[in-house]
């Protein structure tokens, strides 16, 4: 390591420079058109329909309030809530030990059931809501949070699996086996030993499962009809309104996605931890 | 009971799962693509790749998967390996690009829409600095080229994001003493991240391109929000078969051409990223 690090100054610092320029613009590239968006969203109507355009937003909430007085918004955000977090509970707690499974055992089917959870993805499952939808009506799950999140979890559960699989076939199966020399049985050796080195991971697909119920547009939209989600309520009002209707919907949609990536940035963080075990 | 049917058990809660939300509704569509009034038949897929807008639809569904993919691939493994060289703000770096994670695809096609309608951002800028007098409409038929790469900077932008933290995970599974080994002989940054990172980063690799790969033939709302009608995709044909004209038979044999595609590329994305057996980390 010492004798690399001898190496000459010039081409490293220059090298550093294009590194941080690199990180800086990146950065910029993901900011900027969300930028974008709160100054179109914080303009007043006639601004956002004006030309052109200014950069600096005027911090009118006209567009917001217009939007947030439109009936039934307040409804259709708490739904969605409900939505994701049994979205996000149902897929871990029946993606995970099938996760497990696929990288700790070898078992006849695997491969089958490897290539099953792979086609499930393969199919535009949004589309599988259409004969849900008549399904639900039969059983009395039309139009319930529970109903659709039984649909979201469909949606989110072969993440679940493929994530917590290659997560899994990270820790060395040694670790566990050594636990089971110490006295530790299946379980408890998984408990104390894998669970605390899996658990950012297992967040992280679990941020997978909530995103992707609260921003599923498609089968919101053809199971719920007066329990409308957010994202299916701003489809249904969207299609024909005005561009700053548009903007502040946007706006709305993306907000408390940041607010919940931010939440949990941690586990992220955490999770990139892993790296300097 | 233990090994033999631990396992199993393990998969049990998913293949139910599964079986009751995923195949059986399957089966239900797939009936409904294959069954024509009287019996079996090919008759709805013959009248939807027969329908003038397949083709097109067909061809900008693959242009756009062929040009998005490779571009998030590389942007993504860059990221991901330049977090992991990080020391200092990696924590707000990798906030930052994480963000599009949250972000619908819904949200993000009216992000950009801000930037390419014809009084947005790009058309304002192009007149601050003089290039033009009066906006003009990005996003019509006569520029078929500017909605397209409208649409794909979207999605590269939305899209890169998942396939970053599949990656920062799995480059931080790889163990640090391989790289330190690597310096010892001498091995430069590019060639540690060929000869070590590439190849052991091969399970989250196949895990992130099936994924994206899978939703970019999926890609709706996006395309919906900035083009419209002037950029037809396979999901907006599925779309409009099923609510505009309201023919479910013609909207589930599109889906099953879809899935089609979809399985194709996931076999052939899964054969090249294969780990050989009994080859671990």
């Amino acid at each position: 390591m010492t004798m690399v690090s001898s190496a000459p100054r010039d081409p490293r610092r220059t090298g550093r420079y294009v590194y941080a320029t690199a990180v800086f613009l990146l950065c910029a590239w993901v900011l900027g058109p969300l930028y974008l968006l709160f100054v179109n969203t914080l303009s007043s109507p006639e601004a956002v329909n004006s030309f052109p355009k200014t950069y600096v937003p005027e911090f009118n909430f006209e567009s917001i309030e217009f939007f947030m007085e439109f009936a039934g918004m307040t409804g259709a955000l708490w739904n969605s809530i409900q939505v994701a977090t049994l979205t996000m509970i149902m897929s871990i707690l029946v993606g995970a030990p099938a996760g497990y499974a696929l990288s700790r055992f070898e078992f006849k089917g695997k491969e089958t059931f490897r290539i099953l959870i792979l086609l499930t993805r393969a199919f535009p499952l949004p589309l599988l809501a259409l004969p849900l939808a008549v399904l639900f009506i039969r059983t009395g799950l039309d139009d319930t949070i529970f109903g659709l999140a039984l649909v979201h979890t469909t949606l989110a559960v072969p993440f679940a699996v493929l994530i917590t699989f290659s997560l899994f076939s990270g820790i060395p199966m040694e670790l566990e086996e050594a636990a089971w020399t110490l006295g530790c049985n299946r379980l408890t050796a998984f408990i104390k030993v894998v669970l605390p080195l899996i658990l950012p991971g297992i967040t992280a697909s679990a941020i997978f499962a909530f995103v992707i119920s609260w921003n599923e547009v498609f089968a919101a939209a053809v199971l719920t009809i007066e329990n409308r989600t957010l994202t299916a309520f701003l489809l249904q009002n969207l299609d024909t309104s005005a561009l700053h209707l548009k903007f502040a919907g946007g706006f709305i949609l993306v907000v408390p996605a940041l607010i919940f990536i931010f939440a949990v940035r941690k586990y992220l963080f955490a999770m990139w931890g892993i790296a300097n075990r | 009971m233990q090994a033999r049917y631990l396992p199993y058990v393990l998969i049990a809660p998913v293949s139910v799962f599964l079986g009751l939300f995923f195949l059986y509704p399957f089966y239900l569509v797939a009936q409904t693509a294959f069954y024509d009034g009287a019996g079996w038949s090919l008759k709805n897929f013959q009248e939807v790749t027969s329908y003038w807008k397949f083709p097109i639809s067909f061809k900008n569904t693959l242009w756009l998967a062929a040009v998005v993919v490779p571009i998030q691939l590389a942007l993504a493994l860059l990221m991901a390996t330049m977090v992991n060289a990080m020391k200092k703000g990696r924590d707000l770096v990798l906030y930052i690009w994480t963000i599009p994670l949250g972000i619908s695809d819904l949200a993000a096609g009216i992000i950009w829409l801000a930037i390419f309608e014809q009084s947005g951002f790009l058309n304002s800028m192009m007149h601050g600095l003089g290039f033009i007098d009066r906006p003009t409409a990005l996003i019509s038929y006569q520029n078929p080229t500017l909605i397209f790469v409208a649409i794909a900077l979207a999605e590269i932008w939305r899209a890169t994001a998942i396939m970053l933290v599949i990656l920062v995970a799995g480059i931080g599974l790889i163990p640090r003493e391989y790289y330190e080994a690597a310096q010892v002989f001498g091995a430069g940054r590019w060639k540690q991240f060929l000869r070590i990172t590439l190849p052991l980063l091969r399970p989250s690799l196949s895990t992130a391109l099936v994924l994206r790969v899978i939703l970019a033939f999926e890609v709706f709302a996006v395309v919906q929000a900035l083009g419209g009608t002037l950029f037809p995709v396979l999901m907006s044909e599925t779309y409009a078969y099923q609510f505009e004209l309201l023919n479910g038979s013609a909207a589930a044999a599109v889906a099953l051409i879809i899935l089609g595609i979809s399985i194709a590329s996931t076999i052939v994305i899964l054969r090249v990223l294969r780990v050989p057996k009994g080859a671990t980390i």
